[in-house]
């Protein structure tokens, strides 16, 4: 029989990685409609208010995804994890809470507005809904991230009895990892949403769509894609290097690098072997680690060995990085490509729009990867170096947790296949649909 | 740093609130899901018009109140959730399906759309069963015995009554012709089971506690009390008089009557609840003062809740006001 503290694991990692998918598309995607709706009230043009239409479509049933999946896990603190709350509670609580109430209600009342409302409310209030929608999916990811950076580099408290108690609001909210985290994050949510924006459009007129939308949300795709893919490389290697400061364990398996080395070489690939604590098959760059990491050929880097029952399990955050930087490249590569092609020929090649269709979901699992590489690199501790994971773990017995985690599986292996089914099938009916005379809705039109 | 004696009891009110109010708000769309007709298209498409834009705040109300009973109550919170482990997630699993039903049905093929609509009820009756359920356990205590978990399937039933209840309520007030006829008779049947739930809940709930007894049967208190069940009882039977009153007419003024007084009967059995347990939070074992989290966390939490609640309650009422009146097709436009 497995035991509850693995299948407690599972489970909470089951929910949080079907979450995080949908609000990686929410908050950018958000941000995108606002952009549409504002174009749109500038230059009068149907055509953004038709982009609009499409993606708002897509972006309430993303939100209704990432809110059913949200409620589940603010149960599971209690029903699993127990000993989190009892331990941190006075920390993480108040984090939650003002997540709850400064972007939940928000987001959730002005979302019924911005997607039902545009006949009953003037222009403008519409618009400000839509804005307002953007700004609390952002302040949602804002104090999430402050709680999870917290949780990596804990700052700002003092423990009475092994339960944490705060000292200083405002470096606990600010701790030294949070605005390393929140960039990337923000970051990786907008590029997730350029490349889908992209791979639907790509997709729409690969089936012959020629409606003016999909050529010009395909457009902004892109140049969004081709802006914030580099500067994501260059956020991405700055959080590493505050990873490194603070949670040297983790950049040690992410890296593969099992003794203190000096002029540690990047490995571009590997198996690492955890009972002998060595690699095999390494393909290396001499020194290139060292070098990323402390700016000099023959810096220091402190081995997983210096570490022992106390860092993480080696070969999840060591693929889970490479998956990530990798997929991070060719992103990078495909968006330069495409939005070069684009501004030079004003339209794409079948084969480079049927690249974007396979890359639709690519930021998915970047993100996926790299949120694996982050948390799976605390490992064996809730909160780094101070609270272990198997302190906090619930008294419920393990056919129950069993149960509820095989009921999870299956209701998010559906929902997350008639998403993505759903998802290609609102851009077929996108593509049917005759190009029909719009009318910019009016307050007060079909008003009974 | 304020008292923990203020902070315990003012996140205790808010806590209260918060439940009462996702009671009511999440009530009656649950309701509505409750009593969808699979056959009817047009009328369940109405239906699901007339929540649309304020399904997703309501359900904000439960995260609210499990999100302060974690905050400020913590060790009450695991204890509760620990003991209720598998309802809620049947709980959970019915939100999840109604939740993403809502939005699926519209969008997807044709053919899978009656699979939706179906996912919508199933999952709106079953979170209401599992809410009522988990009411019926924390009631007798989280007793586990067959009596206890008899009474909990009985609350289960009372649960899905009461919001079945305030749903046709909700719809006589936002739709007209036919469906407004259907939710007189529906409200009608909810009524007399609901009325029926909540006065045997009343007779158990004081024979099984003896805590509950000591609050309701002495003598000083009782007579404060008095007013609560008969308020209910009367309230009930009210409703009762004017639903018969609205079958037999065609133009139908004041339609928000029964919505205000379901909404009357669901506090007043808050009321009476909230009386047979206070000042304790998990029944018999911890008060609201004992599970209290630290008061400077909670402090720190205090500016923002004085400042954000009433916010959220303003641009709540004001989402309600833009959607006022009968509702309309729901369109994206």
């Amino acid at each position: 029989m497995l035991d509850t503290l693995l299948l407690s694991r599972i489970q909470f990692a089951t929910n949080i990685s079907f979450h995080i998918l949908f609000p990686t598309i929410s908050i950018a995607l958000a941000w995108f409609l606002v952009f549409f709706k504002v174009r749109y009230v500038q230059t009068k043009q149907p055509v953004w208010l038709r982009a609009y239409r499409f993606w708002v479509k897509i972006f309430a049933l993303t939100f209704a995804l990432g809110v059913v999946s949200g409620i589940t896990m603010s149960f599971q603190f209690g029903t699993n994890w127990p000993g989190f709350m009892e331990r941190i509670g006075n920390i993480a609580g108040p984090l939650l809470g003002y997540e709850v109430l400064t972007a939940f209600f928000m987001e959730a009342t002005f979302l019924g507005v911005m997607l039902f409302g545009m006949k009953r409310v003037s222009p403008a209030v519409h618009t400000f809904s839509t804005v307002v929608v953007a700004i609390g999916t952002t302040i949602s990811a804002f104090w999430i991230l402050s709680l999870n950076s917290w949780m990596q580099t804990p700052v700002g408290y003092e423990i009475i009895d092994g339960v944490f108690y705060p000292k200083d609001w405002f470096t606990i909210i600010f701790n030294p990892s949070f605005g390393y985290r929140l960039s990337h994050m923000l970051l990786a949510s907008g590029i997730t949403a350029s490349f889908l924006i992209a791979g639907i459009s790509a997709y729409r007129l690969l089936k012959n769509d020629h409606k003016h939308a999909p050529k010009l949300t395909l457009k902004v795709a892109l140049t969004v894609a081709m802006v914030l893919a580099p500067l994501q490389a260059f956020v991405g290697d700055l959080h590493g290097l505050n990873t490194f400061e603070h949670q040297p364990q983790k950049v040690a398996a992410m890296e593969g690098v099992w003794e203190t080395e000096k002029g540690a070489p990047l490995l571009v690939f590997a198996v690492p072997d955890e009972i002998n604590r060595t690699n095999h098959f390494e393909l290396a760059i001499p020194n290139l680690a060292s070098l990323i990491l402390t700016h000099e050929l023959d810096g220091e880097i402190k081995g997983l060995n210096e570490f022992e029952g106390a860092h993480p399990p080696v070969k999840p955050v060591f693929y889970g990085f490479r998956v990530m930087v990798g997929l991070g490249l060719l992103m990078i590569l495909v968006a330069a490509l495409t939005r070069v092609t684009l501004w030079k020929h004003k339209h794409l090649p079948a084969w480079q729009l049927k690249l974007l269709v396979v890359m639709t979901f690519s930021g998915w699992v970047a993100t996926l990867a790299g949120w694996y590489v982050t948390e799976i690199g605390r490992q064996p501790y809730m909160v780094q170096g101070l609270v272990r994971i198997d302190e906090l773990v619930t008294q419920v017995p393990s056919e129950h947790v069993l149960y509820t985690l095989i009921g999870y599986l299956c209701v998010y292996a559906l929902l997350l296949s008639a998403y993505i089914k759903t998802l290609f099938y609102t851009a077929d009916k996108a593509v049917e649909v005759e190009e029909y005379e719009l009318n910019p809705p009016m307050r007060g039109e079909n008003y009974a | 740093m304020l008292s923990s004696e203020f902070l315990a009891q003012f996140y205790g009110a808010l806590m209260a609130l918060a439940i009462l109010v996702y009671a009511v708000l999440d009530g009656y769309d649950l309701g509505v899901g409750i009593l969808l007709p699979l056959k009817e298209k047009e009328q369940a498409d109405t239906m699901i018009a007339s929540i649309g834009p304020f399904w997703d705040a309501n359900e904000t109300w439960l995260v609210l109140a499990v999100g302060l009973a974690l905050i400020a109550f913590p060790i009450a919170h695991s204890v509760i959730l620990q003991a209720l482990y598998l309802p809620v997630a049947i709980m959970l699993l019915g939100l999840i399906l109604r939740g993403v039903a809502f939005d699926f049905r519209a969008k997807a093929k044709t053919k899978y759309q009656d699979a939706w609509d179906v996912s919508f009820k199933v999952g709106s009756i079953i979170t209401a069963f599992a809410q009522g359920f988990m009411l019926g356990l924390y009631v007798m205590s989280f007793e586990q015995s067959m009596q206890s978990y008899v009474f909990a399937m009985l609350s289960g039933f009372g649960v899905i009554a009461a919001y079945a209840l305030i749903g046709s309520a909700w719809l006589i007030m936002k739709t007209n012709g036919q469906l407004q006829k259907n939710a007189i008779v529906w409200c009608t049947k909810s009524n007399l089971i609901a009325a029926l739930g909540v006065i045997s809940i009343s007779i158990v709930n004081p024979l099984i506690n003896d805590f509950v007894a000591s609050k309701w049967f002495n003598i000083s208190e009782s007579l404060l009390l008095l007013p609560i069940p008969i308020l209910c009882l009367a309230l009930f039977v009210l409703l009762h008089r004017s639903l018969t009153r609205y079958s037999s007419v065609d133009n139908i003024k004041k339609s928000w009557a029964p919505f205000a007084i379901a909404t009357c009967i669901f506090l007043l059995c808050f009321l009476g609840l909230l009386n047979s347990f206070y000042p304790y939070v998990v029944p018999n074992q911890l008060t609201i003062y004992e599970s209290l989290a630290d008061p400077s966390a909670l402090t720190f939490m205090l500016y923002g809740v004085v400042m954000v609640v009433p916010a959220i309650i303003g641009y709540t009422l004001f989402s309600y006001r833009v959607f006022w009146g009968k509702t309309q097709a729901l369109s994206y436009y």
